[in-house]
């Protein structure tokens, strides 16, 4: 820590006239010290994801906690564990009927922030706040009060419900931030030029938003499909992939479900980087 | 790296004032484009809070099932609640194990961001991504691969033993190391971006100056960068605390029973006992406690510094 100092560090190399090894060394340290923390902490961030891709090789069986030998038995056969696919597909649907709607939900109401003004705008952003700000345990145990108060049966249509809830606020502060860096003259040059005010929303703010809420349904999908704690008070039931691993950590996991943890990992990996360099390639051309 | 500015912007930034609306015809706009998502939030946040107040103050049914409660207004739930030791020793431990993740993670995390920011050069966005890229993996995994490696055949276990650190029986899994360690791990993430998103933001020049001012490069990052980076450090211990603190399935896999949270009450009380007016008060305390010391915490930091 005491060596992760101001940004002027690299300035300070030594110059004179042939510094000892120790020196030299102690000078590469001093500049370089930040970076090898950093190195450590992405170990320490990274060594998970690694264990999960490497037990998804795993010849294990049932109970997928020793390395037993290399196989390629799991990713032949991902549905091979009863109940893993049929968890992932819930997971799927669930995602896809909650990203939709967040989507919509929480894009409308960035607009009407960012491009109206209205009374009641302060309160506005803090009930679009106040679901990011409380933990989880308490939305999932809030809304299964208001469930079994009104005797709503829980299942599918509950899960749906609650993600919506929490996704909409990260879909606001999402598309809100993109929106808010949007220069307002260029809708007024386009309607200058004689567009109507659908046709400089169509043409000119839309299109320039588009990341931003590409962005935000990404978010509100990773956050559906890999929530437990919300899920897990209102599911009754039905069983998402997380609850599924959860519920079957006591009596071991099968390796099936790494296999399901990789590929998602790679496809989500896949589309921010395809994203990333189309975008770069966007802003040189 | 549009979620990092998303968690970034929760806290730090209003948007700017928007263009004063020329008619009332805008002004009917802007309500109708929030109405249904803003009506989604009244239905489904709001009157579920109120929903599980008014649970935390029922009494079971006299002669009913379990499971079967009416609405008595019974506020002596909470004293209740608050005097068994089985409740409040759990909540307690969270706020001191999320507290130590927080810390823990803000010792990680704020030197993490500054390399990325200043030293990452062209490759800031891949290591960007390398901070989210543990998300794309289910949490639950993610925590039971924790302890695989924590475990006694795993890697840290066999370097302790042999460094001495640990007994030739002795272990780390299942612990409050163990579960301290987890939640740090997995709210790492919530505390990097946000200072990242400041720390990019910091104008150079600012450094440079301090330099030329000849404060030693130590001074001018107490003087300059830090201070124009806490607008991201509250927003990072704020993400890493609250979830932190509520969360229970880091116990649940990495600790054992003497090491469970109140987010293990929580579910075992509402779910597997049924007792749903004695989980309603611990949510309750949980998120007024929470809100009390956000509240505290803001106010201390951000008076000075922030405005």
């Amino acid at each position: 820590m005491s060596t992760s100092t101001g940004p002027a560090a690299g300035a300070s190399a030594p110059v004179d006239t042939r510094p000892s090894a120790g020196q030299r060394f102690s000078a590469w340290f001093g500049r370089n010290a930040i970076k090898i923390y950093a190195f450590f902490a992405f170990v320490y961030l990274l060594l998970p994801v690694a264990y999960t891709f490497a037990f998804s090789f795993n010849d294990a069986g049932r109970t997928n906690l020793v390395w037993q030998g290399f196989t390629l038995e799991n990713w032949l056969n991902p549905c091979g564990a009863p109940e893993v696919c049929g968890s992932v597909v819930n997971s799927i649907v669930v995602a896809a009927v909650v990203t939709a709607m967040a989507t919509l939900l929480g894009t409308l109401i960035a607009f009407a922030l960012v491009r109206h003004r209205f009374r009641g705008r302060a309160t506005t952003n803090l009930l679009i706040f106040l679901p990011m700000a409380t933990p989880e345990v308490v939305l999932g145990s809030s809304l299964l009060a208001l469930f079994l108060n009104i005797l709503i049966p829980l299942g599918f249509w509950t899960v749906v419900i609650a993600h919506i809830m929490f996704c909409i606020s990260f879909v606001v502060v999402t598309v809100k931030a993109r929106l808010a860096s949007l220069d307002p003259r260029l809708e007024q040059a386009a309607m200058d030029l004689y567009a109507t005010e659908w046709q400089a929303f169509r043409r000119i703010t839309l299109p320039l938003v588009a990341p931003g809420i590409a962005a935000a349904a990404l978010l509100a999908f990773s956050l559906s499909f890999d929530d437990f704690i919300i899920t897990n008070f209102n599911s009754g039931q039905f069983t998402t992939f997380p609850k599924f691993v959860y519920v079957s950590a006591t009596r071991g996991i099968p390796p099936q479900a790494n296999v399901i943890a990789t590929a998602m990992f790679i496809i989500a990996l896949a589309i921010v980087l395809i994203s990333q360099f189309a975008g770069k390639r966007k802003r040189e051309a | 790296m549009s979620i990092a500015a998303a968690i970034g912007d929760t806290i730090e930034d209003e948007p700017k004032p928007p263009p004063p609306s020329t008619n009332k015809g805008r002004k009917f706009t802007a309500y109708l484009l929030m109405l249904p998502g803003m009506l989604w939030l009244a239905i489904f946040f709001v009157i579920p809070l109120v929903a599980l107040f008014m649970t935390s103050l029922q009494t079971p049914v006299p002669g009913g099932e379990v499971g079967q409660f009416q609405q008595t207004f019974s506020f002596s739930n909470y004293a209740e609640t608050l005097t068994d030791d089985t409740y409040y020793i759990p909540l307690i431990r969270s706020f001191i194990y999320s507290g130590i993740a927080t810390i823990l993670a803000l010792l990680i995390g704020y030197p993490l961001a500054y390399a990325i920011a200043f030293k990452g050069g062209k490759y800031r966005n891949l290591l960007l991504v390398m901070v989210i890229a543990p998300f794309f993996v289910s949490f639950i995994l993610r925590t039971i691969a924790w302890r695989q490696i924590l475990a006694d055949e795993g890697p840290v276990v066999a370097v302790l033993r042999v460094i001495g650190v640990v007994g030739e029986t002795g272990g780390i899994y299942p612990s409050a190391f163990a579960v301290i360690m987890g939640l740090t791990y997995n709210f790492l993430p919530f505390m990097t971006l946000p200072i990242y998103a400041s720390l990019e933001r910091v104008d150079p020049k600012l450094i440079e100056a301090s330099g030329d001012l000849y404060a030693k490069p130590m001074t001018g990052f107490f003087k300059v960068t830090f201070p124009l980076s806490l607008p991201g450090v509250v927003a990072g211990t704020l993400l890493t605390f609250i979830p932190a603190a509520g969360d229970y399935v880091n116990a649940a896999l990495l600790g054992r029973p003497s090491n469970t949270m109140i987010g293990n009450r929580i579910e075992y009380t509402f779910l597997s006992v049924n007792d749903y007016p004695t989980a309603a008060v611990l949510s309750f305390i949980l998120m007024a406690t929470i809100l009390i010391m956000v509240l505290i915490y803001i106010r201390r930091v951000g008076t000075e510094d922030l405005v």
